[in-house]
């Protein structure tokens, strides 16, 4: 369960969690911001349920059976560095960023609701024993997390889309909602 | 811009585009022709070689990265006249059909008997995922396994 009280944080808000909707709209909240970047397919993908990670827009379960692996970064010949690089690849399609790799089983996103995802967030023992403060520059600075708003073309070319809250906002409101408490909605 | 490393041990140095394909670099500049082209968007394998020990697909490396760094393609896999067991095993099973994946199959295998030395029906398959248009995963798989016998007699 969520260990949120240890940041001061009150997950018992009277504040409903109000919908997965993630249509973002003039008067959405911090939290409603964060959550709308936190559950699109740029990063879920990466965030699965099980031990295979998900790739494209339709979030598939990604080509050739690729597996977590003990690391997180793949298996013994087929590691996530076999064909993802520190940069997208334009020419061959292949999406890259440093420390491309999945995130901990722990930090299994995939399927979950953004209350859920949040707490998960704020739970040391999910989420690598992070303080607030860390979580917090995990999100806003960590170049992988970056990565969805320079996600890069496909093989075919076509872009990859970008999350539905743009890059300075998303940073915006993920550090005014650490600030303001780091308050989750009920669900 | 210009960009040295290792290929097959020797040293290399080579003055291009930091984003060519490594793969493009060691068969047209080096003119190392056995590492092959495939589909070029990391699907099938064909391109694998090793960079420091790992299997790296070489149609989708950015040349640039390999800076500093050992290149090893299926040319330097034998020790001077000693073949690596993955060759050794590969011409005992006879594996090849028209041979054009084979290459990449046998650095990924490579690659992996380094880190699994004995490996399962299961790990094969979750670690060799190239493809082969002539089918030869059977005998292959045949050669993983002997491969692995024959690197482990070696010590
Ligand atoms: S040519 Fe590189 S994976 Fe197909
Ligand atoms: S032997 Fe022909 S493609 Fe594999």
């Amino acid at each position: 369960m969520t260990n949120a009280s240890e940041f001061g944080t009150n997950s018992s808000s009277k504040t409903k969690d109000k919908s997965s909707d993630t249509t973002i709209k003039i008067n959405d909240t911090p939290f409603d911001k964060m959550m709308a970047v936190l559950t699109h397919k740029r990063c879920v993908n990466c965030h699965p349920s099980g031990d295979r990670p998900r790739q494209g827009e339709d979030s598939h379960i990604h080509n050739f059976d690729v597996q977590r692996g003990e690391d997180n970064h793949g298996v013994a010949a087929l590691r996530c560095e076999s064909c993802h690089g520190h940069e997208n690849n334009d020419f061959s399609g292949v999406p890259g960023a440093p420390e491309w790799s999945l995130a901990p089983i722990a930090m299994a996103w995939e399927g979950l609701s953004r209350v859920k995802i949040a707490k998960s967030m704020l739970n040391r023992a999910n989420n690598g024993n992070r303080s607030l403060d860390e979580i917090v520059k995990h999100l806003t600075e960590h170049e992988l997390v970056l990565w969805a708003w320079e996600p890069g073309v496909d093989a075919e070319g076509n872009p990859r889309e970008k999350p539905p809250v743009g890059k300075e906002e998303y940073i915006k409101a993920v550090k005014e909602w650490a600030a303001g408490g780091a308050v989750i909605p009920e669900e | 811009m210009k960009i040295t490393f290792t290929i097959n041990g020797k040293p290399a140095t080579v003055d291009v585009d930091g984003h060519t394909p490594l793969l493009w670099v060691v068969r047209d500049m080096l003119n190392l022709k056995g590492t092959k082209f495939g589909c070029g968007k990391a699907a099938c394998g064909a391109c694998t070689l090793h960079v420091d020990g790992e299997a790296v697909r070489s149609c989708s490396y950015p040349v640039k990265y390999a800076e500093g760094k050992r290149v090893t393609t299926i040319e330097g896999l034998s020790e001077g006249d000693q073949l690596h067991p993955v060759q050794q095993a590969w011409e005992e099973e006879v594996v090849p059909q028209c041979g054009y994946c084979q290459p990449g199959f046998m650095m990924a295998t490579a690659a992996m008997l380094e880190k699994i030395p004995n490996p399962t029906d299961d790990d094969i398959d979750k670690n060799i995922v190239n493809i082969c248009r002539c089918a030869t995963y059977y005998r292959m798989r045949k050669a993983i396994h002997k491969a692995a016998k024959i690197k482990a007699a070696n010590g």
